[in-house]
């Protein structure tokens, strides 16, 4: 116990049971394998030794939407593919996390406007809790959008004695770090600095008349 | 053996039979008309001096002009062609065989143009005739199993025609 030595007086900690079934089901999430695409080589080197999925206690990948959490939706849905999309999906235990991965995915991406036969959007077949552009992303934004649903898993409600437990709302929009000039103390005042900052940027960007 | 070698050696084989030829394109090709495709290809498999083995692959292409204002400088009819790419691996020559088509049979929107199938002639057309059906909108007739390849069983309409409306909606996804 090298990591949590001299961390805690008479070695206990106090915590609620709730925190403690969250933390324990975040720990966990079990990621069904399902590449449909280019989208899912980011995914397999994700889960891969250079990155390591397994550290956020996502590396587990099922082969069967019985035994997993989160459906990482990797690649271009087409019209065929959206029935089995929406089948697996529906086969998956509660809870259930869908993170579309990837432009296509997103919104059709590159198939917008001439694909006659993709899905403009897996959000139109299963319902999406968090969206990953790129095209395809960064094995960091996946692994990023991972700890967003554990963030989501982490701000769910499990003890509600009898009542209809809430849906799941996000806990936070996601750690990011500012750079000092635009962050402060208070978080009224480091808003305020954000919106000045965009403001100024967007009045930047206006191309001027020649 | 040289596209103009081929040519002669056809010509004297099934002359009659030989609707248009063009030697001076990058890949010369003859024009057979859909009711003798058959005995011209079949010619082409088995003659000893040409020896086509080799089905490379099927092209549905669609010759239109959606715009109205450049159909005067396009420098086509409207219509379709199934374009046949062969290779003869042991006298190592190859060769194109053009069909041309109207869009629809009988000019009947929706009733789909009809070229004999070259599966038993050549095995390996089988699914690219079928490609050819789904995208093209070419009906092979003879085929063993003419079904949609790439698309839904129940897709409406051939989305390489060059007047193909996008579906709305296909089993309550948004189409566009």
């Amino acid at each position: 116990m090298g990591m949590l030595e001299g961390r805690f007086d008479e070695n206990f900690f106090v915590t609620t049971i709730e925190q403690g079934i969250a933390w324990a089901r975040e720990s966990s999430m079990w990621p069904m394998t399902f590449g449909l695409a280019c989208c899912a080589i980011e995914m397999m080197a994700v889960g891969g030794p250079r990155y390591d999925l397994d550290r956020f206690g996502a590396g587990a990948f099922r082969a069967t939407p019985r035994q997993a959490d989160l459906m990482v939706v990797a690649g271009t849905v087409n019209m065929k593919m959206a029935s089995r999309v929406r089948r697996l999906y529906n086969q998956m235990p509660d809870p259930k996390f869908v993170i579309a991965m990837g432009a296509c995915t997103c919104g059709g991406g590159p198939y917008y406007k001439y694909g006659y036969n993709v899905v403009k959007g897996v959000d139109l077949v299963v319902p999406v809790d968090v969206y990953i552009p790129g095209c395809p992303p960064r094995p960091e934004a996946l692994m990023e959008g991972i700890m967003r649903i554990q963030d989501k898993v982490r701000g769910m409600r499990y003890l509600t004695k009898g009542q209809a437990i809430d849906l799941p709302i996000p806990a936070r929009t996601g750690y990011i770090q500012l750079p000092p000039e635009l962050d402060d103390a208070d978080p009224v005042k480091a808003l305020e600095k954000q919106i000045a900052w965009a403001k100024m940027n967007k009045e930047k960007a206006t191309p001027t008349k020649a | 053996m040289t596209a103009t070698e081929i040519i002669a050696t056809l010509d004297a084989e099934c002359g009659s039979k030989i609707k248009d030829k063009k030697t001076d394109a990058i890949d010369p090709f003859i024009v057979v008309e859909p009711a003798n495709l058959v005995a011209v290809c079949t010619t082409l498999r088995d003659h000893p001096k040409l020896r086509f083995e080799s089905l490379n692959c099927i092209s549905g292409v669609d010759y239109l002009e959606p715009d109205p204002k450049k159909v005067a400088k396009a420098g086509f009819e409207p219509h379709v062609e199934v374009v046949y790419h062969l290779c003869s691996i042991s006298l190592r020559h190859r060769f194109v065989v053009k069909v041309l088509l109207p869009r629809w049979k009988d000019d009947k929107p929706g009733e789909l143009p009809e070229v004999p199938s070259l599966v038993e002639i050549w095995p390996a057309a089988d699914w690219h005739e079928r490609e050819v059906f789904d995208l093209t909108g070419v009906m092979f007739g003879g085929h063993p199993g003419l079904y949609r390849i790439l698309l839904a069983d129940d897709w409406v309409g051939h989305p390489l025609r060059k007047d193909y409306e996008f579906p709305l909606e296909y089993h309550g996804i948004r189409g566009r």
